[in-house]
């Protein structure tokens, strides 16, 4: 008896170290990741000089909005935003109706082939055929320098398609559809005014999924844009937080490249805002939905 | 063939008949599937051709292995292989582990307001595009204007130009990728966990194990055949190691360990139009990466009984 209680009054004093330890550790976890971004919207908000002189850290010093002033003047920047909202709303429209025209006959028992075309989908993921055949293909296709290389390429998602595929296997009872058919529902009806209507949650989440990727795409339209007016905001971003960078350390008068640069910085943190700010935004309402389409992916991957 | 497969072959033929129209609507899905990923496999054999644009994949002269044997004899093949196994390696070697610990970690919180706090905030990173993390990491790391330069000159300290230091290249990628995306990472092993029958746990106590002890023989354990799975896919994407973020993270002064092999191969094929070399420096890249995921999943297999397929 007393040798029990030892023992329970010890381990419960290791686990208690264990807890105190192990909230240190995620505290500092925590800051490592709040503090950049959390200096970044504070140096956005601030006079150059200040951050210069290691002022800006936790809260804002000497509150401007200039650089986000100057950040809406310039129109390659507008430009981004217009095209990409177009690329990620287009591509997102496609994007769920063909997972959805996918996952529904795959997830059904009664279509035959189904394992056969899930193996045919599911090698796409550890064998493609590269960078420079997909982009002949591009080409061939007529769909260089169009919105629909950007948009059709990246049409389904095999792991959003096993996603949507395993939600209508198990949250869909099969006596509905068998009740469905009965009333002489067709399997395309029944789809539209059953099976969609009843997946809305994930279809979110799908939505968004697909929606990031579209908004943060940049390889796609590296390789398969080359008009500036069709630029989205990744490759605007590119240009102007990592191209100047590299190459604009020479100017001729001294005192307005201190000015330009110190501008440029302050430019550069409201950029990094403003293009981040929209999923800034949704993130923190939206985030038990990602995980939520993340974790339904894992029950079948 | 008895009476049993004739009544299959039927059932299968009115099974088709019935659902005629899912066929209709899946159609779509099998001509992307067909022409976005295995027609591009198809145009994989022009790293064994000639290939002129006017001829087409099909209708280009056959070489061989030419390319190939260029691509081997490169000077700076055993640079570009070196850097892109050893950024990978470095990567799944430091970038791995960490989610699994962070999800132990948040696991014993238990489910307090902390808990919430730490996942919500280390998720975000993860929908910063590549973009704007290589602009975070220049901007950050700038000899002259950087916070990080800043910071040290008021402890005394030299400014570095990090992002134009050939040794530091591989560091920087590692640790961004670990800052950007641990926390996402580490979902997969919570719900692991939370499948964990909680009375394992409560029988461990009662026979007097602390946490610790508990972490070790029944957490690991428990979600070993997820880590397992994990690993499998890390090790089967081992030289597609990030595009994106070493071409944004390229500049010319840190080539030297920079270039990888898909960056080449963009310069190569996209940049100077060399396609049919390009396609086989690629090609060599994929076979490679396929080799491994079938070896490692060969290996899973064998020792664990877990695999892929």
């Amino acid at each position: 008896m007393n040798n029990t209680n030892a023992i329970r009054i010890k381990s419960s004093f290791g686990d208690r170290i264990f807890d105190y330890v192990n909230i240190l550790l995620l505290s500092i976890l925590l800051l490592i990741v709040v503090l950049p971004l959390l200096f970044i919207v504070n140096a956005s908000f601030s006079d150059p000089d200040e951050v210069l002189r290691g002022n800006v850290l936790l809260y804002p010093a000497g509150f401007t909005l200039e650089g986000y002033a100057r950040v809406f003047v310039d129109p390659k920047v507008w430009q981004g935003y217009w095209n990409v909202a177009v690329y990620t709303v287009v591509g997102t429209a496609i994007n769920l109706l063909m997972t959805i025209a996918g996952a529904y006959p795959l997830s059904r028992k009664d279509f035959r082939g189904g394992s056969l075309f899930m193996v045919l989908i599911t090698f796409t993921m550890f064998f493609s055929g590269g960078m420079i055949p997909s982009f002949l293909l591009v080409k061939d296709l007529g769909l260089y320098n169009s919105m629909w290389a950007i948009v059709l390429p990246p049409a389904v998602g095999v792991w959003n398609l096993i996603i949507a595929k395993t939600y209508f296997q198990y949250s869909i009872p099969n006596e509905l559809k068998e009740a469905a058919h009965i009333d002489g529902c067709n399997n395309i009806v029944f789809l539209l005014k059953i099976v969609i209507p009843l997946s809305l949650p994930i279809l979110a989440v799908l939505g968004l999924f697909y929606g990031v990727g579209h908004w943060n795409n940049f390889m796609r339209a590296l390789l398969y844009l080359s008009d500036e007016n069709k630029y989205p905001l990744q490759i605007v971003l590119r240009q102007i937080l990592l191209q100047n960078q590299i190459s604009g350390a020479s100017l001729d008068d001294i005192t307005s490249a201190v000015e330009r640069q110190k501008l440029s910085q302050l430019l550069r943190y409201s950029l990094i805002i403003v293009s981040s700010a929209p999923l800034l935004i949704v993130y923190p309402f939206l985030q038990r939905f990602f995980v939520k389409g993340m974790l339904i992916g894992a029950v079948k991957g | 063939m008895g009476v049993p497969s004739v009544l299959k072959l039927s059932s299968m033929r009115s099974d088709i008949r019935k659902n005629y129209d899912l066929y209709i609507l899946f159609a779509p899905v099998l001509l992307y599937y067909i022409i976005f990923h295995y027609v591009p496999m198809y145009g994989l054999q022009i790293a064994f051709k000639n290939f002129i644009p006017s001829q087409g994949i099909t209708g280009s002269p056959w070489i061989g292995w030419d390319h190939f044997e260029r691509f081997f004899n490169l000077f700076n093949f055993r640079d570009l292989l070196k850097n892109t196994l050893g950024l990978s390696a470095y990567n799944i070697a430091v970038s791995f582990p960490i989610p699994v610990i962070v999800a132990f970690l948040i696991n014993e919180l238990g489910g307090n307001k902390f808990k919430k706090i730490v996942q919500t905030v280390t998720y975000a990173p993860h929908f910063i595009s590549v973009v704007v993390l290589v602009g975070m990491l220049y901007t950050f790391l700038s000899p002259s204007t950087g916070i990080v330069n800043i910071v040290a000159d008021r402890l005394g300290l030299e400014a570095i130009n990090y992002m134009a230091n050939p040794a530091l290249f591989k560091t920087l990628y590692v640790l961004s990728e670990v800052w950007q995306h641990t926390g996402w990472a580490s979902i997969i092993y919570l719900a692991a966990l939370a499948g964990i029958d909680p009375q394992l746990h409560e029988s461990a106590v009662m026979d007097g194990a602390n946490k610790l002890r508990r972490i070790w023989h029944i957490n690991l354990p428990g979600i070993a055949p997820t880590i397992i799975i994990m690993l499998i896919l890390t090790v089967g994407r081992i030289m597609e190691v990030g595009f994106e973020k070493v071409l944004l993270m390229q500049n010319p002064l840190n080539q030297q360990t920079a270039e990888i092999i898909s960056t080449y191969v963009y310069k190569i094929g996209i940049l100077n139009a060399q396609y049919s070399f390009a396609t086989a420096i690629d090609l060599f890249n994929n076979v490679i990466n396929f080799t491994l995921l079938l070896t490692v999943n060969w290996i899973a297999k064998k020792y664990s009984e877990i695999s892929l397929w």
